[in-house]
């Protein structure tokens, strides 16, 4: 069943999935960036996909990855030329008419490393992305609301990177200047 | 007609003069939170109010945040067992059976019937406590201390059969990769149905003191509305979901362990709000009890854990008398267990609702990334449409069905 959305998903976005693979029980899909949200909207609306729930969204940093094994994690079509960049955003997705799961994945590279948001389809994605953009500094395109959301505000760096290290101090967070406050509408 | 409090406050406003409309037409700003005597759990509301109606709020989470996930990628597979612990502290077991679920699916494990029966048995014990606190702490904040102290009492008489079974009351780590640390002790069933019959009959005491209490009926009845499509759009699970009328659990339709061979039924609500999601946790609880009679029926003989040494220790008597044993023993403690590169996502129903672990490996004896997907997280996140525009009184409530766990918000 798995990979018969898979085979439907190539059939109808041939240009946007640049690999798949069933593993694990799992059905996964890599999809070509700018082509995410189409190939969402696809997903989350067509009567054979009704992916009704974005259960999660998380990212991984591949930049310690054995590239030798990395065939196991990104299973990119023979022949593709897209490279393995360092982050991948992973979307998990539920279909509760349809009992079933796919999990999305779109690879961004280190220096370009933003993506368009799915806010506009889901709501779980608001939060979803708050987190992926504070454990990993990914940038999510049109969201509403990109702030921290488990680290605070003041916080330096992004924890879940690889380079971030296991253990180290953060600066002293200075008192706020009152007078910032005084200047907001609310306090006069 | 029934008008929402922000309509009823417009009303009140355009009968007044106008030098008393301006008067209360200030916002007042209030900081409910971190650290709240009427909400379990920290988080920090920064509250705009327009009388008594909350006309925004800010939601912080994070005041628990202590680095799982970071945590998790500087040991071995098994080393990751008690963070998991501490995800969501009233029912730590669910996460232990959630976590290691994950690792065997990925390696593709099965373990025995009898694992899963006892796999079973755990969750469903964890999902009573789970539930008992939210109702207990849930009655205790709207001013109900006799609930409370049964609802406590209760759960102290689930409690030390977490400890016989584990050693610890919180800290279980309980589960193995492949298996469970021990099998159930001598006397058990006995004990349970003991103490099953003492949490029925101090339910049937919360259900007289609250169900029908007109204080409670009136805090909980219409307040912290949440509607299907937005339960189900925000990614909520559990209870949460279910209380607004969508029939779906991972128990009964995507089953995992041996949850298809059991009897049980899926407890659904109407209205969506806190007198539902209320009720629903105390059938839940009797739907819970009910299982755990029929896991003790059906429950097979055999071992706990599956044969192969790369995957369990080897028993203690092949460690000490055989060197395949202690070799085997050597390595799985030292290299961690060699589950191979990829990656799966493995989720669990909790206590409120879907508990998913999403691991990735590169074959070297540690996981790559563990990345947990808290029930709790998304509800928080829909939590702000459910307080605009309501009393500010209704947000205690609210959030106490709603049963944020900081542990696993925050990881």
């Amino acid at each position: 069943m798995s990979q018969s959305l898979i085979d439907l998903l190539r059939t109808v976005k041939p240009t946007a999935i640049v690999g798949s693979s069933v593993a694990a029980g799992d059905a996964t899909v890599i999809v070509v960036r700018e082509q995410l949200l189409d190939v969402m909207t696809f997903l989350r609306d067509d009567p054979r996909c009704r992916m009704d729930v974005l259960m999660d969204v998380t990212a991984v940093d591949y930049s310690e990855f054995d590239p030798a094994l990395r065939h196991a994690v990104t299973p990119l079509d023979a022949g593709n030329s897209a490279g393995l960049p360092r982050f991948e955003v992973v979307y998990h997705l539920l279909s509760m008419p349809h009992r079933q799961r796919i999990r999305v994945k779109v690879a961004l590279p280190e220096d370009d490393c933003h993506v368009q948001t799915m806010c506009s389809l889901w709501i779980s994605a608001n939060w979803g992305e708050r987190e992926a953009y504070d454990m990993f500094g990914v940038q999510f395109d049109g969201h509403p609301d990109l702030r921290r959301v488990l680290m605070y505000e003041e916080f330096v760096g992004h924890p879940l990177r690889k380079d971030f290290a296991q253990r180290g101090y953060q600066p002293l967070v200075p008192m706020p200047n009152l007078a910032d406050y005084a200047d907001n509408e609310i306090y006069r | 007609m029934t008008m929402t409090a922000s309509q009823k406050l417009t009303q009140i406003r355009s009968e007044l003069r106008t030098e008393e409309a301006e008067i209360i037409n200030d916002k007042m700003i209030i900081n409910m939170g971190p650290s709240h005597p009427a909400t379990h759990g920290t988080v920090k509301f920064v509250l705009t109010l327009d009388g008594e109606t909350v006309d925004d709020v800010d939601i912080t989470i994070g005041y628990l945040h202590r680095g799982f996930e970071k945590m998790a990628e500087a040991g071995t597979w098994q080393q990751v067992l008690p963070y998991t612990d501490r995800l969501n502290y009233v029912s730590p077991l669910i996460n232990n059976v959630g976590y290691v679920g994950a690792v065997e699916k990925l390696w593709g494990v099965e373990i025995t019937p009898r694992a899963k029966y006892i796999r079973m048995l755990i969750s469903e014990l964890s999902r009573m406590t789970d539930h008992l606190t939210s109702i207990a702490a849930g009655a205790l904040e709207l001013g109900g201390f006799t609930p409370f102290l049964y609802g406590v009492e209760a759960r102290e008489a689930l409690y030390p059969l977490v400890e016989e079974l584990t050693g610890a009351r919180l800290t279980t780590s309980y589960t193995r990769i492949g298996g469970l640390a021990k099998d159930i002790p001598d006397g058990y069933e006995q004990h349970m149905n003991t103490a099953l019959a003492h949490v029925e009959g101090l339910m049937i005491k919360v259900d007289k003191l609250l169900t029908k209490n007109r204080i409670f009926y009136d805090r909980m009845m219409h307040t912290g509305v949440l509607s299907q499509e937005d339960a189900i759009s925000s990614g909520c699970t559990g209870v949460m979901l279910r209380c607004t009328g969508v029939d779906w659990d991972l128990r009964k339709h995507q089953p995992y362990l041996a949850y298809d061979e059991l009897d049980f039924d899926v407890i659904v609500g109407s209205r969506g709000d806190n007198y539902d999601r209320y009720l629903c946790r105390m059938e839940e609880l009797g739907q819970s009890v009910k299982m755990i009679r029929q896991i003790f029926k059906q429950m097979p003989k055999g071992p706990i854990n599956v044969g192969d040494w790369k995957v369990c220790l080897p028993p203690k008597d092949a460690v000490y008398n055989s060197i395949e044993g202690m070799i085997a023993h050597f390595k799985l403690v030292t290299e961690g267990h060699q589950v191979p590169p990829g990656e799966a996502y493995f989720a669990v129903e909790g206590g409120n609702g879907e508990v998913g672990f999403h691991i990735v490996s590169q074959g070297n004896g540690r996981p790559y990334r563990v990345k947990v997907r808290p029930p709790c997280f998304y509800a928080m996140g829909i939590l702000r449409k459910m307080l605009v525009g309501h009393m500010l009184a209704d947000i205690i409530p609210t959030f106490d069905t709603l049963n944020m766990i900081g542990g696993e918000v925050d990881r």
